[in-house]
């Protein structure tokens, strides 16, 4: 009796049925995404999967603590691009499973990233998106004289941030600069690669400091509240910003709530083009996980293109597939979508891939251009000063982590160096 | 069983329990913060963090967050239990409300608290109401450090008062009635009795809240994350970015190290402070 | 003439008595009103905005009286899983609780009755529990559960939470043991109670209100922790652990709703048991 009733409990049912495949993900992490993907995505997958999105915390010591007990329940990890490298270590090779998906494989660019600067595919291509501007239309008539808000400059917003400053009576530009946002994206791959055609080489060069002495101006016309912003949909749908930078899929509640209230377009150009920046979300597969066949058929399941363009309905991020996209779309991906596709068509585009091969060093790469934000725009300092301390611990860094350079920085034998 | 052993039977099982529990991962945490990313023992993962420009802005923030909202919770909650048990009727229900926010997570709390502050919250809304601003302000933006600041504390204070509440309150509620009779025949005013019998008195409930909340005022997060984001660096906050961040376990080992240095500074000094002599016992 | 005056003397000096204790008792009544509406007044606020649509949230000025839009809350009672982990939650925390007051009462009656070797060493060990961030302490715990077999359980789970209850439960223990007078149990031993019997008969009766006290710490704090919650738990995860980790990048209505989703289990459960916490002020008037 009591073996048979409070055992279990206290044991926990770890009597999960064994086909069972638990899905561990970073992504569709908010609760509504989560429940589309239970509810619309994988409700049609023949087998039982559990969807389990979690924090990267935890994600990353649960796969860490699974890995190093050779004791593992997960069976699909879903992540970032850029979070897969701390994980290397515990994912299995999945080139059997890639070879088993030409329509992903078509994409090679992506594809290729999904090595993580190694020989083996360490991650399926699952989804994609970038980021955007999006704006109230309230804002438009604000635009400066001339301005074609599909190409516009990054002197074009500066004054469009000025003008609506001086119509409102505060400012209306606004970046996600919060404690979660993804300021540094707009960084690294975008004015960066707009100002100085380069990441990394040119990290302190005299570009780098005219872009900076750039953004400081322009930030005085930006929406002090933003460092608080961590998904720029929140303050837009609010009207405390009406100008904005984010990832797509973090725009998409105001373009669905309100989509007679927004409009989409690329982001600003710099004297060397329209830098802007992918976001690859991969499928994975841990090591010695319990049922590897049922983790191929999930991954296999979720790249096919009818599939692909359910995902898009419930995150927002885009198919890795070559997919004609139906006409019964939620708002924020027709709205979304125009702006994607004249960004990336933009005859002045100028794509960054993401970092690769910086190993388990990629969150450390990301504080450096953190950090020079925070000093450079928050706190004042002199820009100077800080590009040539933080381009030491840049240099530190990719000496450590042997990564060579990545575009639009010129390819280098070695790491990658910094001028 | 000899009577000299009794103690070490009694606090067996909770040793027990605290070295597999706490000890044993504790020391991997520990090791892993004097280990440098190439596998030697050394400073270096303390060097890293102490040369990072937000390791002193969050070990200021945080002890002064500490220093300013301990001393104010402890006066309240001194006064809340003195007043609690001046009532007659009513007192659960106000005892029960009073200790609410206990219930409420760090996290929960610091959503309520944003909820207000906001720049479209309630506390905007009533000041336009009453016509004291005619657009919603931003207060809790990096130019406003002070305000910020204040948000967090009142937001602490609201949240973790109850827990200094309830330990004072079950102190308070052991002192014999005797002794204010007996203070009260000598003529002692209600100033007097309180200086004189129930702070004395209730020494070890005041030790014990003090040490716990201020340990506890060291790991202030989730709040500061909501209401101050990157603008507020705290200890607590870095260990975490450390962590799951910017990747760099030793790193965020060496800032846990920090904030268990404090706590036993701070632990030992009032331990010291508010000793409770022996003979103090009633 | 002259007892007259001493007359109205004397009744001044009572209406200036009574004056006095009048304004004493309104001033004591508004601060009692006072602090309730403090606690109350946010928890009210966030319940008007879980009971908003997005709409009204995302609006300004913001209206001071619930709208009565249940799409938030009806969003939460529909998700997968929700009351299972409602449960989950309920037994790590029970769980937590009886672990807790189990070890924990006999530790703080050590520390409060005795004098021995190594006092000072526990007390802090047992405060040094309180003073590491547990996001760290994590991994090697689901290391050291895995191996052992407890991953995935609500039972592993309650110890890893029990380690974070215990220094309440001891100190709160400790502090209530030296609160009652040792008179008391001395006076028992004379009358024939053996150490044991003199604790449940004489000193157990005082100190329970405050052991419900420590049983309720034990218990909240079990059940607002998510980050171990998080790590060790796959197929069981916990509400918190299931709700925290979301809300912060959710929309801000379903953030409000699932804060109210999160607090009000808590509030409740202090309110079954509010009677045994303060029942404490019986023993005060013996």
């Amino acid at each position: 009796m009591l073996k048979k009733i409070i055992l279990p409990i206290l044991l926990g049912s770890s009597i999960a049925s064994a086909s069972e495949v638990v899905f561990y993900s970073t992504q569709a992490n908010p609760l509504k995404e989560a429940d589309a993907m239970r509810n619309d995505v994988l409700i049609d997958y023949d087998g039982n999967v559990k969807f389990l999105p979690q924090e990267a915390g935890p994600f990353f010591s649960r796969i860490q603590a699974e890995s190093r007990t050779n004791s593992v329940t997960l069976g699909v990890l879903g992540a970032l691009h850029g979070q897969f490298p701390q994980i290397q270590d515990a994912l299995d090779p999945v080139d059997d499973v890639l070879a088993q998906l030409p329509k992903v494989s078509a994409n090679t660019a992506i594809t290729k990233l999904g090595k993580l600067g190694t020989d083996h595919q360490k991650y399926i291509p699952w989804m994609q998106a970038t980021y955007i501007m999006a704006a109230n239309k309230k804002a438009l008539p604000y635009l400066p004289k001339g301005a074609n808000i599909n190409a516009l400059t990054y002197d074009q917003l500066a004054q469009w941030a000025i003008n609506l400053t001086k119509a409102t009576g505060s400012p209306k530009l606004g970046f996600p600069a919060g404690e979660k946002g993804l300021m540094h994206r707009f960084i690294q791959g975008y004015l960066y690669p707009s100002f100085t055609h380069s990441v990394v080489t040119d990290f302190r060069g005299k570009d780098a400091q005219e872009m900076w002495a750039y953004f400081r101006s322009l930030w005085k016309n930006v929406n002090p509240r933003s460092t608080a912003y961590n998904l720029m949909q929140e303050p837009l749908l609010t009207g405390e910003v009406w100008v904005a930078f984010d990832h797509t899929a973090r725009l998409k509640g105001a373009f669905d709530q309100k989509p007679n209230d927004f409009v989409a377009f690329p982001a600003p150009a710099g004297k060397y083009g329209r830098g802007f920046m992918p976001v690859i979300a991969g499928l994975a597969i841990p090591k010695n996980t319990p049922d590897r066949a049922a983790s191929v058929s999930l991954i296999k399941y979720l790249s096919r293109p009818d599939i692909q363009v359910k995902t898009l309905k419930a995150t927002g991020f885009y198919p890795v597939v070559d997919v004609a996209l139906p006409e019964d779309l939620p708002a924020n991906v027709r709205i979304a979508g125009k702006a994607i596709a004249l960004q990336a068509n933009a005859p002045d585009a100028l794509p960054s891939i993401l970092p690769v091969g910086l190993g388990n060093l990629s969150g450390q790469f990301n504080k450096v251009y953190q950090d020079t934000f925070q000093q450079i725009i928050l706190r004042n300092a002199d820009i100077d000063k800080v590009l040539n301390r933080q381009a030491k611990r840049l240099r530190t860094l990719i000496n450590r982590a042997k990564a060579p350079c990545w575009a639009p920085d010129k390819a280098s034998d070695g790491p990658c160096p910094i001028n | 069983m000899n009577k000299k052993y009794y103690p070490y039977v009694l606090i067996a099982p909770s040793v027990l329990f605290l070295l597999i529990f706490f000890v044993y991962p504790f020391i991997e945490v520990f090791v892993q913060a004097f280990t440098s990313s190439d596998g030697h023992v050394g400073l270096s993962n303390f060097e890293n963090i102490f040369t990072d420009y937000n390791f002193l802005p969050s070990l200021k923030n945080t002890l002064l967050l500490a220093l300013v909202v301990v001393p104010v919770q402890l006066c309240m909650a001194v006064g809340m239990s003195l007043m609690i048990s001046k009532m007659k009727k009513g007192r659960d229900t106000v005892l029960y409300i009073l200790t609410i926010p206990l219930g409420v997570s760090d996290l929960a709390a610091g959503i309520i608290w944003l909820a207000i502050l906001d720049q479209n919250g309630f506390l905007n809304s009533f000041l336009f109401s009453i016509g004291v601003i005619d657009q919603p302000e931003s207060w809790l933006n990096y130019q406003n450090p002070i305000i910020i600041f204040t948000a967090v504390v009142v937001a602490e204070i609201w949240r973790a008062t109850a827990i200094l509440l309830v330990i004072l309150v079950s102190g308070i509620g052991l002192i014999p009635k005797e002794y204010y009779e007996a203070a009260e025949i000598f003529g002692a005013n209600s100033w007097v009795r309180l200086w004189k019998v129930t702070l004395p008195l209730l020494r070890p409930s005041l030790q014990t809240a003090l040490i716990l909340r201020t340990l506890l005022a060291f790991e202030v997060f989730a709040v500061v994350m909501l209401l101050g984001g990157s603008n507020m660096p705290v200890l607590m906050g870095e260990t975490f970015n450390w962590a799951f961040n910017y990747q760099d376990a030793g790193a965020a080992s060496a800032y846990a190290v920090v904030i268990l240095a404090l706590s036993i500074v701070f632990t030992l000094f009032y331990l010291r402070v508010l000793r409770v002599p022996k003979g103090a016992r009633i | 003439m002259s007892d007259l005056s001493y007359d109205e003397i004397l009744e001044k000096e009572v209406r200036e008595v009574n004056r006095k204790k009048k304004m004493w008792r309104w001033l004591f009544l508004s601060s009692v009103a006072f602090l309730v509406s403090w606690i109350l007044f946010p928890i009210y606020l966030l319940v008007v905005n879980s009971l908003s649509s997005a709409d009204v949230i995302n609006g300004f000025p913001k209206n001071f009286w619930p709208a009565f839009d249940m799409e938030s809350l009806h969003f939460f009672v529909n998700y997968y899983g929700v009351l299972g982990a409602l449960k989950n939650s309920l037994i790590a925390a029970l769980f937590t609780m009886v672990i807790a007051i189990g070890l924990g009462t006999p530790a703080g009656y050590a520390l409060a009755r005795f004098d021995f070797r190594g006092k000072e060493t526990f007390r802090m060990l047992i405060l040094l529990t309180r003073a590491f961030p547990m996001p760290l302490l994590a991994l090697p715990l689901a290391v050291i559960f895995i191996n052992v077999g407890l991953d995935d359980s609500l039972f592993g789970l309650s110890l890893v939470h029990t380690a974070l209850a215990l220094p309440f439960s001891v100190l709160i223990t400790s502090s209530l043991f030296l609160g009652i007078p040792v008179e008391l149990e001395e006076a028992a031993w004379v009358l024939g109670c053996n150490r044991w019997q003199a604790f449940m008969k004489v000193v157990m009766p005082l100190a329970l209100p405050g052991l419900t006290a420590s049983a309720v710490f034990a218990f909240v704090i079990s059940w607002n922790e998510v980050f171990a919650a998080a790590v060790l738990t796959v197929n069981n995860q916990t509400l918190t652990a299931f709700l925290v980790q979301s809300l912060s990048t959710s929309p801000v209505e379903v953030k409000f709703a699932g804060g109210l989703i999160l607090i009000l289990p808590a509030i409740l459960f202090l309110f079954v048991v509010r009677k045994y916490l303060f029942s404490m002020w019986g023993i005060a008037n013996r």
